[in-house]
């Protein structure tokens, strides 16, 4: 679905929606998955990412992202050197993920302290992206709702868990989405809010037994 | 928001608002927000765009390609030209916010960031010689931004997606429709005034020079200002086009997929492709592109894996 503000905007800084906007929202969704700024990222660019992305600030754009920066963040200008002074490690690499894969698509391996995480997303025109692929797991996030993901145990009851919990603090579910590596192995959620889900219910979730890892996802397009 | 113009009158008609107000009804129902929040965000869109075109009119520094920076200033310290200064004002203050765009400045992406120069152009030139106050900019933004959210379900935005007629065609239909509505146009005017920009963007393809958006991007945005300028006058004035504006949406998004990827934003056809834009490319660094263009000269090789978006 198509909102006013995909049309007047992003607020962004240029040259390009898509190659630059775009490629600065997947790196902020990459860095809001793994918690923060990571140490060290090695970044795969695949099709027209790879090919017309050095003109596009393509790179400084998902070093800005991964930094967390915003789209409209002048500082994407500098990200390069400010991603160096941080003391985060990147590496870019030109791959070929296939002719099914989306021409502006970019695959990320992060580390940030003891936590790696590996994600997969493309930018869909006009500053809009899809991620794609969470550590394997595939998953359908746009960022224009609040996320949250979950990956724990596959164990019993946990959806009805963390829908109660969620509607326990009287938040509004839009979406949840479930996929696992194998019966009773590991299980990823996605959950799409109207409202940000507060710190509070987060730390709640984190504790659970089976839970092992909960990343909040904020909302992009503002 | 709206699948087509038919739907977003339909609504006008039924419950008695005029286009801006139906376009905030629904954006405020599907996304949660207050409309004061929205016209707050609106406005704050107004002064990016403002921001953008000082900007590009006092700064004249090259883009880092050194393929444009300083032809916005250039154009309007030549003056009033065969028009007059509104004319002239209009095409410079277009290429001013694609110049700022090319140096990673800060604009506003309407309905894309290649196709940012159209609507601030058109409405902020016009604004000044026909009066129109910040409030009602932010009303003709809303009915700009329904026309654009029409097309993006219909057709396409993005230039890997339809060509420069979805980037530059789909601002130019947004500008001129905000026109005819600020002009005090009817519902059937302002679909008038799309469907006669649109008729005149058919086809136009997306071919930038060493795939920056840059040249003839800078260009095109004022030649669409041109255009839905143009169409919102004429539609004013009651000419009629005999083809339904969804109609011709539709036709847009039809060429747009059969365009040959080359001619979708790769930057491996059209004015990119021709030796002059290769040497462009090769001086900006681009090897990879380069060579993919020279395969492609040679051996009309394939080039699909690299569209569409």
């Amino acid at each position: 679905m198509t909102g006013l503000f995909d049309i007047l905007g992003p607020r962004m800084v240029g040259p390009s929606s898509s190659h630059t906007a775009g490629a600065c929202r997947l790196g902020y969704v990459v860095q809001a998955i793994v918690g923060g700024a990571p140490d060290e990222a090695v970044v795969g660019l695949h099709g027209s990412f790879a090919m017309t992305g050095e003109g596009h600030g393509t790179r400084a754009a998902i070093l800005g992202g991964l930094l967390g920066f915003r789209p409209d963040d002048p500082r994407i200008r500098d990200s390069q050197e400010l991603a160096r002074e941080a003391g985060l490690d990147t590496r870019f690499e030109i791959v070929d993920l296939g002719e099914e894969a989306h021409p502006n698509t970019a695959r990320f391996a992060v580390q940030r302290g003891d936590d790696r995480v590996e994600v997969t997303g493309c930018s869909i025109g006009g500053g809009r992206i899809r991620v794609q692929r969470i550590d394997g797991f595939p998953v359908d996030l746009s960022g224009s709702l609040p996320t949250v993901v979950v990956v724990g145990d596959d164990v019993p009851g946990t959806v009805a868990e963390i829908t109660g919990m969620i509607a326990g603090h009287g938040l509004n579910l839009a979406t949840i989405r479930v996929d696992r590596t194998g019966r009773g192995e590991r299980a990823l959620m996605t959950i799409e809010t109207d409202e940000d889900v507060p710190a509070p219910v987060l730390a709640e979730l984190a504790e659970r037994p089976w839970v092992h890892w909960v990343r909040n996802v904020h909302q992009l397009n503002d | 928001m709206f699948r087509s113009i038919g739907d977003w009158f339909a609504v006008c008609e039924t419950t008695g608002v005029d286009l801006p107000t139906a376009v905030m009804q629904t954006e405020a129902r599907e996304s949660g927000r207050d409309p004061e929040a929205i016209r707050a965000k609106i406005a704050d869109a107004l002064a990016v765009m403002r921001q953008a075109v000082s900007e590009g009119l006092e700064t004249t520094e090259p883009s880092p390609s050194g393929l444009t920076g300083g032809r916005a200033r250039r154009l309007a310290d030549t003056g009033p030209g065969l028009l007059g200064p509104t004319f002239t004002d209009m095409l410079s203050r277009a290429i001013a916010t694609l110049e700022v765009n090319a140096r990673m400045g800060l604009i506003m992406a309407t309905p894309t960031a290649g196709a940012a120069g159209v609507v601030p152009a058109v409405l902020l030139t016009l604004a000044e010689d026909r009066g129109w106050s910040d409030e009602q900019l932010v009303d003709a933004l809303l009915v700009a931004g329904g026309v654009g959210a029409v097309i993006a379900e219909r057709a396409s935005i993005a230039g890997a997606g339809g060509g420069c007629q979805a980037e530059t065609g789909s601002a130019a239909a947004m500008a001129s429709a905000a026109v005819a509505w600020l002009e005090g146009g009817t519902r059937e005017q302002v679909a008038q005034a799309i469907a006669l920009t649109l008729q005149g963007m058919l086809g136009l393809i997306c071919d930038p020079v060493a795939g920056l958006v840059e040249i003839p991007c800078a260009y095109r945005n004022a030649s669409a200002a041109v255009n839905a300028v143009a169409a919102a006058e004429m539609a004013l004035a009651g000419l009629d086009f005999p083809i339904p504006v969804d109609e011709v949406i539709d036709v847009m998004g039809e060429v747009g997929s059969k365009l040959d990827v080359r001619y979708r934003e790769t930057a491996l056809g059209g004015l990119a492709a021709t030796p002059a834009g290769q040497r462009i490319a090769e001086q900006a660094g681009m090897e990879q592109l380069v060579q993919l263009q020279r395969k492609g000269r040679t051996r009309g090789e394939d080039t699909r894996r690299f569209g569409p978006s």
